[in-house]
């Protein structure tokens, strides 16, 4: 869909934890400003606004991605999990109930990026992806198998979410707890932004039928 | 930042010729080093076309052996791509010590070549640059120079290239296929990035107007053990303070048939060690060669005033990768030696 | 003295204090109560001071100044104010006139002068994010530019001797005859550290969103204490206080850099009025370290002198450090050294140099944390070059009395840290030469440092109110505390909920406004004590009077304490790998204990104190700034130049306590915890380096290109 152009402005639709915002935004806009300024959507942080702490962490079609760095523009029909998105008041997702359990923040700000992207990072080593710290004959063989997670391995595949009141040993601890509940992204050609492997089937299948938070985006059903 | 045009490309033909038809249009791809430029006001694009969704995502395996990396293909895909792990160790070892989980599932192939250098005063309007405007001078040479150049700098420029998936590229000769509005070319990766010169405005050889549209990586030697090894200031997320990538076949008697050798975070591009290899080639691949070989390739270093530790550190994190490709393969080999 | 339980979170303090039980039976201060904000903190619901947009707010854009030294000579807004929903751009020429403020860093917009570079020349403020941070880079400032020095070094000649270092102590003091004891002394130590300046960097930065409304002000600040933020913006713009509302309710960190009022509140309050529009200003994270204080630099020489059994009988130390030119902030690294060990002579000295840099100020244990680098780097080095355990030559220098007071401590557990944490540590089994343990690249170390830090209370006042009927009441405790991480919320319902004997679900505490009964700033270990001791005293007074509200005020209480010395201590271990490869350090172990009163709310505790110990591994091994010389100002500004740790750095930590009952505290019984975990942490760490390879490095952050390669 190419989208209603303007000169430096253009309007577009964000599927943002399943509901559908159209809106117009100033090319210069950057996704996270765009959810914090214009939907209200404050649970992604700005802590350095250059992809350098991870506070905006959320999940871009079902991987996590620093916020601050998309320009709203180039991400027409993309689908977003913020932390809002991943639990509701009564069933918070079992990550932030690790996190609470686990006292693994102080100030909270850099939480809702630790947390989203805590998700992503479990998933992506469900779906097997290596990190640095993957021991060489493991990163050669390539089996396909879910990476096993030590916790040099969390703390490799989190440091793109800085903390600093030093909540880390505690986060460590919270993704010990939480990693049993995070699967693989099902469905390679569509993505879930899901996390639990089990909502995950529901939320594809809701996909396309996400709610409407503007009467001219209606999308197709 | 300025406000900018915006289009979203269909064909890498109609991208490239887009942007002809546009005063400074710059291409976005995943967008990691651009949008934080521009919101600098480093770059200020007056027209953005954006190639992320092209179709040039995918990997795919040449019939003599080798790859085809579609430039659009996310640094975390390509660290997880299964012939990259067991064919090119060292690429995937370097894609995985740059940046961070969620920058690597944005940035591109293509991007990461070329991002431009962290340098502190390229990043500050406020200090005049030759890099960003040209003739205007170079504050980095006089200031803080522990993270700038030792190698192949020049009186304009002592600035470093950042990227870690290029270091191990030129280690693996790999080329860079580049698509402009006469058609298309192909240059080899440890060419494509330059050095400053007199012109420090220009980090590669890329023509205006010109797209990255493939890498592809040559069938690895046979027999060939390779790894990558970076150091730097905190143990994740953080640029190299030095960094190599080295391909190595030896033959049955422990000489070394084919060397690679590719230094990062030293130079204004990955540093293709060619005085190093000469050293390596045809000699027994003991300790003494690898430090004889490595001492002669960084003899040409010239350090500035406060970055003299790059050399015996780029040497140590030389050495001690080829010395640990040229052990025997151990279950629990060395990691960040490779296999 | 009891230990916590290292495995449990569910250890409970001081059983032998009288207190309320909660539903489990356990006493409800000292329990490890859950978070009262931690499920809006986890789901994105917690607000912060930029979240707040009230209808029609506008956005500000700072510009900082882009010469070290000078001033304006003329500024072009033409272009900036020519863009599509530009508003206004502010100067000394047109912003509103402000009173004379206290601290010089909030005179902004008012004169032409340029201090340093990144100083605030001008105010963009526009429609949208977007076009405000257009319109300041578009903004054209010209400058008289004057000459500039922002360089440290021992031989300034502008040094000089202050008459106090931070937090009000005597720049300089002498106890016994220093010079004739160290003459004397068998053993003579003398060696020189030095540190960068460093920044706070918290993860939220400053911001504040800012709409009048008719005569009254509302801020919304990220800061460490809303009441002087609401009294100094009243100052400011001639308001009487009560014209003021600043909220601070969800704070993102601040480890002193929102301590005091930092500019982004003035600002915001400044365009809000120009422009009669409610203003955000975030201030951008590379322009953090030019304009919200950083810890000045320190360059330190340690003289000892010992006898042969290692006892101290002369202890010298000299700090040198900066200060910005139109501000005097001294960093008090020396004032540990006249509480830590019993010298027969001692003395200690600040001087400071103005230069032409950004203001220094609080940052997580001002003195203490570099103080204690240098002395108990210092200790260590005496440990080894006598052949004397650096935990036992520390035993045998604990003093009895304050040594630069002659005062009694009010209690002082440092002894019991140290040999608790070697015993968790395994510290018996450290072969204690140097260089000699390796494994593959690598070569291990284990350190060891004590840690101190004073205890401040400051006057608060707080009100608790009975809410509901009789049969079940609630209680309503209104404290203007501030809840920067620490738990400040949960831990004073803690205590009210202990005074009132009821279950802590019953109790409801309001923080974070100005509106509420004022109180002290979060910072220098305070708060808990601070507010602790008026919600203490209000919840006592409600009891006993069986009123149904009582407001109290601490002033009298805090005034007419006994007269003690009271310190905080601890001990922290280290374990660290050396790769003779590359100079890399990393962490493999940390381990403190302290002894800090009663430890109110052990899971919050816990975490402060594992904070701490992270940031001065930061400190040790990868925190490092550096002043331009050429073009003044920082060169490190963002968080991928300037390297808190991150993840990958940090071992899991244990952080244990003393149960230290100490009478002569205040009612609730805590020292404060937010800053102890920081102090001890960078010496360990720096005398495991020194341990594992030998080589002793008097600089920090013992990054690759300080320690260098040993081997391979």
């Amino acid at each position: 869909m190419i989208p209603q152009r303007t000169a430096t402005s253009s309007t577009l639709t964000l599927h943002v934890n399943d509901t559908a915002h159209t809106v117009t935004v100033d090319h210069r806009a950057t996704v996270l400003d765009v959810l914090r300024e214009q939907l209200d959507l404050t649970g992604s942080k700005k802590g350095c606004d250059h992809g350098q702490c991870g506070a905006c962490t959320v999940l871009l079609e079902g991987r996590r991605a620093n916020s601050c760095l998309l320009l709203a523009v180039a991400h027409d029909g993309a689908h977003l999990t913020t932390v809002e998105g991943l639990g509701d008041a009564e069933e918070p997702h079992p990550l932030q109930r690790a996190f609470e359990e686990r006292d693994a923040f102080q100030c909270g700000y850099c939480t809702p990026g630790q947390i989203v992207s805590g998700v992503g990072m479990l998933c992506e080593a469900a779906e097997g992806h290596p990190s640095h710290a993957t021991p060489g004959e493991v990163l050669q063989r390539s089996t396909g198998e879910p990476a096993e997670l030590s916790r040099a391995e969390i703390r490799e595949r989190m440091s793109g979410n800085l903390c600093r009141c030093g909540a880390y040993p505690h986060i460590v601890a919270a993704l010990e707890d939480a990693s049993g509940h995070v699967g693989p992204r099902s469905g390679t050609a569509h993505p879930a932004s899901g996390p639990a492997s089990d909502r995950d089937s529901d939320r594809d299948s809701d996909r396309d039928s996400d709610r409407d938070s503007a009467s001219d985006a209606a999308p197709a059903r | 930042m300025k406000p900018f045009t915006f289009e979203r490309a269909t064909s890498p033909e109609q991208a490239v010729s887009a942007f002809a038809a546009q005063p400074h249009a710059y291409f976005l791809a995943g967008g990691t080093n651009l949008v934080d430029l521009m919101k600098l006001g480093v770059e200020a694009p007056g027209h953005l076309i954006d190639v992320s969704r092209l179709a040039l995502d995918t990997v795919e395996t040449a019939p003599g052996g080798g790859l085809r990396v579609g430039a659009n293909v996310r640094n975390s895909d390509l660290a997880a791509h299964p012939a990259v792990r067991s064919d090119y160790p060292a690429l995937a070892q370097a894609l995985l010590a740059g940046a961070s989980g969620q920058l690597r599932n944005l940035a591109t192939t293509g991007g990461n070549l070329l991002q431009r250098t962290r340098c502190p005063y390229f990043q500050d309007l406020s200090a005049p640059c030759n890099k960003r405007e040209p003739g205007a001078g170079c504050s980095a040479r006089e200031g803080a120079t522990r993270d700038m150049a030792v190698l192949g700098h020049s009186e304009h420029c002592v600035a470093t290239h950042p990227s870690d998936m290029a270091v191990a590229l030129a280690a693996y000769d790999a080329e860079v296929e580049l698509l402009g509005p006469e058609g298309t070319r192909t240059v080899p990766a440890a060419a494509f990035h330059r050095l400053p010169g007199d012109t420090p405005e220009r980090d590669t050889v890329l023509r205006p107007g010109e797209l990255v549209a493939h890498l592809t990586l040559p069938a690895s030697p046979a027999g060939a053990r390779a790894g990558y090894r970076k150091a730097r200031d905190r143990a994740s997320y953080a640029f190299a303070l030095a960094s190599a990538a080295a391909v190595l076949a030896l033959d049955e008697d422990g000489t070394v048939r084919h060397a690679a050798l590719a230094f990062g975070a030293l130079a204004h591009r990955p540093w293709r060690a060619r005085t190093a290899e000469e050293v390596l080639v045809g000699t027994r691949a003991d300790a003494d060669t690898f430090a004889r070989a490595v001492d002669a390739e960084l003899a040409a270093a010239e350090p500035l005033a406060d970055n003299a530790f790059k050399v015996p550190l780029a040497r140590g994190v030389a050495v001690r990768l080829l010395t640990g490709l040229a052990e025997p393969p151990q279950p629990a080999a060395n990691r960040s030696a490779g296999v | 003295m009891a230990v916590d339980d290292t495995t449990s979170q569910d250890r409970t303090a001081s059983r032998d204090r009288a207190g309320s039980r909660g539903r489990s039976g356990e006493p409800v201060l000292g329990s490890p109560a859950a978070r009262r904000e931690g499920h809006a903190k986890v789901t994105g619901a917690a607000r912060y001071a930029a979240e707040h947009t009230p209808p029609a707010c506008v956005y500000g854009r700072p510009v900082p100044a882009t010469v070290p030294h000078g001033s304006v000579t003329g500024i072009d807004d033409s272009e900036a104010m020519a863009l599509p929903g530009a508003l206004a751009v502010l100067t000394h020429e047109n912003a509103p006139r402000l009173g004379e403020p206290d601290d010089p860093i909030l005179a902004l917009l008012q004169t032409p002068q340029v201090p340093h570079r990144g100083w605030y020349v001008a105010l963009a403020v526009a429609e949208t994010p977007e076009t405000a941070r257009e319109m300041a880079q578009a903004i054209r400032v010209d400058y008289a530019e004057e000459p500039h020095d922002v360089l440290l070094r021992a031989d300034h000649p502008g040094l000089y001797h202050p008459e106090e270092a931070n937090g009000g102590y005597p720049a300089d003091q002498e106890t016994g005859d220093f010079d004739a004891e160290y003459a004397a002394a068998p053993h003579q130590f003398d060696a020189t550290y030095t540190l960068s300046p460093l920044h706070n960097h918290p993860m939220e930065p400053h911001a504040a969103t800012a709409v009048w409304e008719g005569g009254h002000l509302i801020a919304y600040d990220s800061s460490q204490g809303a009441t002087l933020v609401g009294t100094t913006l009243a100052a400011l713009f001639g308001l009487e206080p009560a014209q003021v509302t600043v909220v601070s309710e969800h704070v993102g960190g601040g480890f002193g850099s929102k301590g005091t009022p930092r500019p982004q509140a003035v600002l915001a309050a400044m365009a809000a009025l120009h422009t009669g529009r409610a203003v955000k200003v975030v201030l951008p994270r590379r322009e953090l370290p030019g304009v919200v204080g950083h810890r000045a630099p320190t360059i330190q020489r340690l003289r000892l002198g010992t006898r042969d059994d290692g006892t101290l009988t002369a202890l010298g130390h000299d700090v040198l450090t900066h200060t910005a030119s139109f501000k005097e902030f001294v960093e008090q690294a020396a004032v540990p050294s006249r509480v830590m060990y019993g010298a027969v002579g001692i003395r200690t000295g600040h001087q400071v140099v103005p230069l032409d840099v950004p203001a220094p100020s609080w940052m997580r244990a001002p003195g203490e944390a570099p103080g204690m680098y240098a002395l108990e780097s210092a200790m260590d080095e005496v440990a080894t070059a006598l052949g004397i355990d650096p935990v036992e030559l520390r035993l045998r220098n604990i003093p009895d009395r304050e040594p630069d007071s002659g005062k009694p401590f009010s209690s002082h557990h440092l002894a019991d840290c140290l040999r608790e944490g070697a015993r968790r540590f395994g510290w018996e089994r450290r072969d204690p030469r140097p260089g000699t343990r390796r494994d593959g690249d690598l070569l291990l170390g284990t350190g060891v440092a004590a840690a101190t830090y004073p205890v401040y209370v400051a006057p608060s006042t707080a009100s608790v109110q009975v809410l509901g009927d009789g049969a079940r009441p609630g209680y309503q405790v209104r404290v203007n505390a501030t809840d920067i991480g620490t738990g400040a919320r949960t831990v004073l319902a803690q205590i009210a909920a202990e005074e009132l004997g009821v279950e802590l679900d019953a109790v409801r505490v309001d923080i974070g406004s100005s509106d509420l009964p004022a109180a002290s700033v979060a910072g220098g270990s305070s708060g808990t004590a601070s507010w602790g001791w008026a919600v203490h005293k209000a919840c006592r007074e409600l009891r006993e009077s069986g009123g149904s509200i009582v407001t109290v005020d601490t002033a009298t209480d805090v005034r007419s304490q006994e007269d003690y010395a009271r310190h905080a201590f601890g001990a922290v271990f280290a374990e660290v790998a050396v790769d003779t490869v590359t100079g890399e350090v990393r962490t493999r172990r940390l381990l403190g204990v302290f002894a800090a009163g009663r430890i109110l709310n052990a899971r919050t505790a816990r975490s402060q104190f594992i904070g701490g110990m992270t940031m001065g591994l930061g400190m040790a091994l990868t925190e490092q700034s550096t002043l331009d010389a050429r073009l003044g100002g920082f060169v490190e500004r963002d968080l991928a130049a300037y390297h808190v740790p991150a993840h990958a750095d940090v071992p899991d930590i244990d952080a244990h306590w003393i149960e230290e009952h100490d009478p002569h505290l205040n009612p609730v019984g805590g020292k404060g915890i937010g800053e102890i975990g920081i102090v001890g942490t960078p010496a360990a760490l720096a005398n495991a380096v020194h341990h594992a390879t030998g080589t002793r490095h008097r600089t920090l952050p013992l990054t690759p290109d300080r320690v260098g390669v040993s081997g391979g």
